[in-house]
């Protein structure tokens, strides 16, 4: 620790280069600190345990296919299941097709299982009692400034009514905002009454999109899982039971390997970013032969000489990098407040800083150790002389 | 260096920061000829006006020096190259994604959905519309007088795909038996076509190098029964994604009963659209949409090709922030380096300008390096490099990148924009380097 104001000397020798090395390491680790919270929203799906106790069925096949309503009394049935709800994608549009937001038609227990979003319990009620209700997140409501008692048309693209128009209109009784803030995204869905949407709906009568069951113990999640699926197995409308998190996940591989291409262009960056830092370090050490010399011969011994050069490049790659993992925090946070729905990015939290803080000591390494080799091995008299 | 007030300083640095940014507003607007003629303008300019041959001197003195800082010029080139090797690649993989779609469709076909629909996989027409559709007259008919037209169901199954194992969707389309003179880019490249009537699949050229067990000869379950797979085709395509079987077949096996999704049919020509629109329009029977094929599959690619061409400008921006300071820092060293020469050289009576075009050119010359590698490389690498993706009908579509040449010129102009800010200052500075300050230094 005492040589640290020895090192940040060192460092801001020459001020111009070292500040321009670090903005090239600072727009490095944003883009790293961006894209790993890209790539790992699309991990943790797959893993998280959150919400685990809650459990969505779909169609084996493809999540677009209907499954018959008949599963419902034989899932409730089922030990360990708590409770069942179920619901259907209606995909209507709101007068343009840009204006895209989930609408669902939901079983009146549906909101039961979502306990993290927040209904006054009178809104709830009449949410029940009105055949044609409708309830709405607040982000949503807000951007179409709609308020309690409006009526929201939607043009349908899937169901359209008995009567054969595509237009569907529903009485706005409830706007519910999200327990936490940090979720606002999800407060971009309207939600209607199945039954009325059964009735009304010119043909799929009796299907639901998918069912979502709470178990009564998380641990019992999996044979859960296994007994639903297995009350249709062979039917011609297999179920596959999985967690929100691993479907959200499912779906989403189905886009791409992100992976992949995080890795590919991560790799990419990084290859240029040790070549850019490690011609500074060189230069850097360069300049200094005579310095460094100078120390050796105050009795500094090779390792401390070797030490100092290392540690000053590894702190130049922290310094920047930090720096960059910070501000693609707050880039991140703020696409999040943004953008809102299903914008699938982490925020940068310890998980990212770790593996961020692990790439700049070992790019700080790869990038120190030629220069610091030269600089322990250099022979004081052949420095001095300027040979 | 001679004081000069921290005003007249400030100002200059805003005079270049303008140029600079008007340059490169220049750079991304200006087609291939304008910038070939800047190019001839500054060779007839070095060969033909005294100051002109000055700066190519200069840089002719910078460029041979150039082995002896290899480490610091390759930070420009490979930082750059990367820049460009990052952009080229995303934007030929919206560019190949949008071609595939595009080429899917045609002026003279139209396809017929419910209205509402946009896709076909929301999408239920009954017997009746599926047939009063194609008895429009404005449907090509056959020498038989048989309407050219293919009553289509979607219909999704799962398989496993090679890559990762995983299961994925993909799209079974069942046709009418008039899709092949629909579709007359469809070519059988091994074994035979389905059967009528049969449980035979034919699979598409993607689908099948995509996804495992599809191969000819192959069975498959289909809502438990067993289909086999008889032969393969290629259009070259979004159909390539997909497996086809007899429409019919497949309502049954899916219990659709008579209805189908959509139909597709041919027009008498790309002309008779809007009649044809018109006719189905106005029939009081009908509830249904129509758009040209081609509306119909560009529609599909807009929003993807446009998620990636938005994430590849703002990747590569980033990076070339990063390719921006590495050339900075390069050239600044250079320059530094090269102080007692330009001293030497204004002093027996060179003006600031060639110094400045020089420093600027070595930079330019050098990104276009980095252009150019970064720009084969990803041609090298990714031209014809075959992914798939989601759809709209939630089934996974294969497509190639494109490593086109707009493509590749947009990369070289962004290499040339980075080579510009990166020299410029440096140019300034090299200009600016007081003359005695410059011949004392070491």
């Amino acid at each position: 620790m005492k040589y640290l104001q020895l090192i940040l000397t060192a460092m801001f020798r020459r001020k111009t280069r070292t500040i321009f090395t670090l903005l090239s390491v600072l727009a490095a680790f944003l883009l790293f600190g961006l894209l790993d919270s890209v790539r790992s929203a699309f991990a943790n799906a797959a893993s998280s345990v959150a919400g685990v106790d809650r459990l969505v069925t779909v169609s084996r096949i493809s999540f677009t296919l209907p499954l018959p309503k008949s599963l419902l009394p034989r899932i409730q049935a089922l030990p360990g299941v708590a409770q069942v709800t179920y619901a259907n994608w209606f995909g209507g549009v709101y007068q343009d097709p840009k204006n895209f937001f989930a609408n669902e038609a939901v079983a009146d227990n549906f909101l039961d299982l979502y306990p993290e979003w927040l209904l006054p319990p009178a809104e709830r009620t009449a949410f029940r009692n009105t055949r044609t209700g409708a309830v709405v997140g607040k982000s949503l409501a807000e951007k179409y400034h709609w308020k309690l008692g409006d009526k929201i048309p939607l043009q349908a693209t899937i169901y359209p009514q008995k009567s054969g128009g595509n237009a569907w209109a529903f009485d706005l009784v409830g706007i519910y905002r999200a327990a936490d803030p940090k979720r606002r995204s999800q407060e971009n869905a309207l939600f209607f009454n199945w039954d009325y949407f059964d009735e009304a709906r010119a043909f799929g009568n009796g299907n639901v999109g998918w069912y979502v069951l709470k178990v009564t113990d998380r641990n019992l999640a999996q044979q859960v899982a296994q007994a639903v699926d297995a009350l249709s197995a062979n039917s011609d409308h297999e179920t596959k039971t999985q967690t929100e998190q691993a479907f959200n996940a499912a779906f989403v591989s189905q886009f791409g390997d992100i992976g992949l291409i995080v890795g590919a262009i991560m790799g990419a960056v990084f290859f240029t970013l040790i070549l850019l830092t490690g011609n500074t370090m060189a230069q850097a050490v360069r300049e200094r032969i005579p310095e460094l010399a100078v120390l050796k011969t105050i009795g500094f011994s090779n390792q401390s000489v070797l030490a100092l050069v290392l540690a000053e490049s590894v702190l130049l790659i922290l310094l920047g990098g930090s720096i960059g993992l910070v501000l693609a925090g707050v880039v991140v946070d703020a696409v999040r407040a943004a953008v809102g729905t299903g914008v699938p990015m982490t925020s940068v939290g310890v998980a990212i800083w770790l593996r961020g803080a692990g790439l700049m000591v070992l790019i700080g390494l790869i990038v120190g150790a030629l220069p610091a080799r030269r600089g322990m091995r250099l022979r004081i008299v052949d420095a001095l002389a300027g040979r | 260096m001679a004081a000069r007030s921290p005003l007249r300083r400030l100002g200059s640095l805003i005079a270049s920061l303008i140029a600079a940014a008007a340059a490169i507003a220049l750079l991304a607007v200006a087609p291939w000829w304008l910038l070939l003629a800047a190019v001839l303008l500054l060779a007839l300019w070095t060969l033909l006006t005294r100051i002109g041959h000055q700066a190519w001197s200069v840089t002719e003195v910078g460029l041979a020096t150039i082995p002896q800082r290899l480490g610091a010029c390759s930070v420009v080139v490979v930082g750059i190259a990367g820049v460009v090797a990052v952009l080229v690649a995303l934007l030929a993989m919206a560019g190949g994604f949008e071609a595939t779609l595009k080429q899917s469709g045609s002026d003279d076909t139209a396809i017929v959905m419910r209205a509402g629909a946009q896709t076909e996989i929301n999408s239920v027409l009954d017997h009746d519309s599926a047939g009063l559709v194609a008895q429009a007259p404005q449907v090509l008919r056959t020498a038989q007088g048989q309407p050219i037209a293919s009553p289509e169901l979607v219909v999704v199954a799962s398989l496993p795909k090679k890559s990762n194992g995983l299961d994925a969707n993909v799209e079974i389309r069942g046709v009418g038996e008039r899709a092949w003179s629909l579709r007359p880019d469809v070519r059988i490249i091994a074994g035979r076509r389905f059967g009528p009537g049969l449980r035979e699949l034919i699979v598409g050229k993607g689908a099948r190098e995509q996804f495992a067990g599809v191969d000819p000869g192959a069975t498959l379950k289909l809502n438990g029964q067993i289909w086999t797979v008889v032969g393969a085709f290629e259009s070259g395509d979004a159909h390539d994604s997909e497996l086809w079987a007899d429409s019919d077949v497949v309502a049954a096996t899916y219990r659709r009963g008579s209805s189908t999704a959509s139909v597709t049919v041919r027009l008498t020509g790309a002309d008779a659209f809007d009649a044809y629109k018109a006719a189905l329009a106005s029939d009081p029977r009908l509830t249904v949409d129509v758009k040209t094929t081609r509306a119909y599959y560009t529609d599909q690619s807009a929003a993807l090709a446009k998620l990636i061409r938005v994430l590849g400008i703002t990747i590569a921006a980033i990076m070339a922030i990063g390719a921006v300071f590495g050339a900075l820092n390069t050239m600044y060293a250079a320059v530094a380096t090269r102080s007692r020469e330009i001293a030497t050289l204004r002093a027996i009576g060179f003006r600031a300008m060639p110094v400045i075009v020089s420093v600027l050119l070595e930079t330019m010359l050098l990104a276009l390096l980095g252009g150019l590698l970064g720009a084969a490389l990803t041609w090298v690498v990714f031209n014809h490099y075959t992914v798939s993706t989601l759809g709209s009908n939630f089934t996974q579509v294969v497509f190639a990148f494109q490593v086109s040449a707009p493509v590749l010129w947009t990369g070289l102009k962004w290499a040339l924009a980075i080579g510009l800010i990166g020299g410029l200052f440096p140019a300034l500075r090299a200009a600016r380097l007081p003359v005695t300050a410059g011949l004392r230094e070491l």
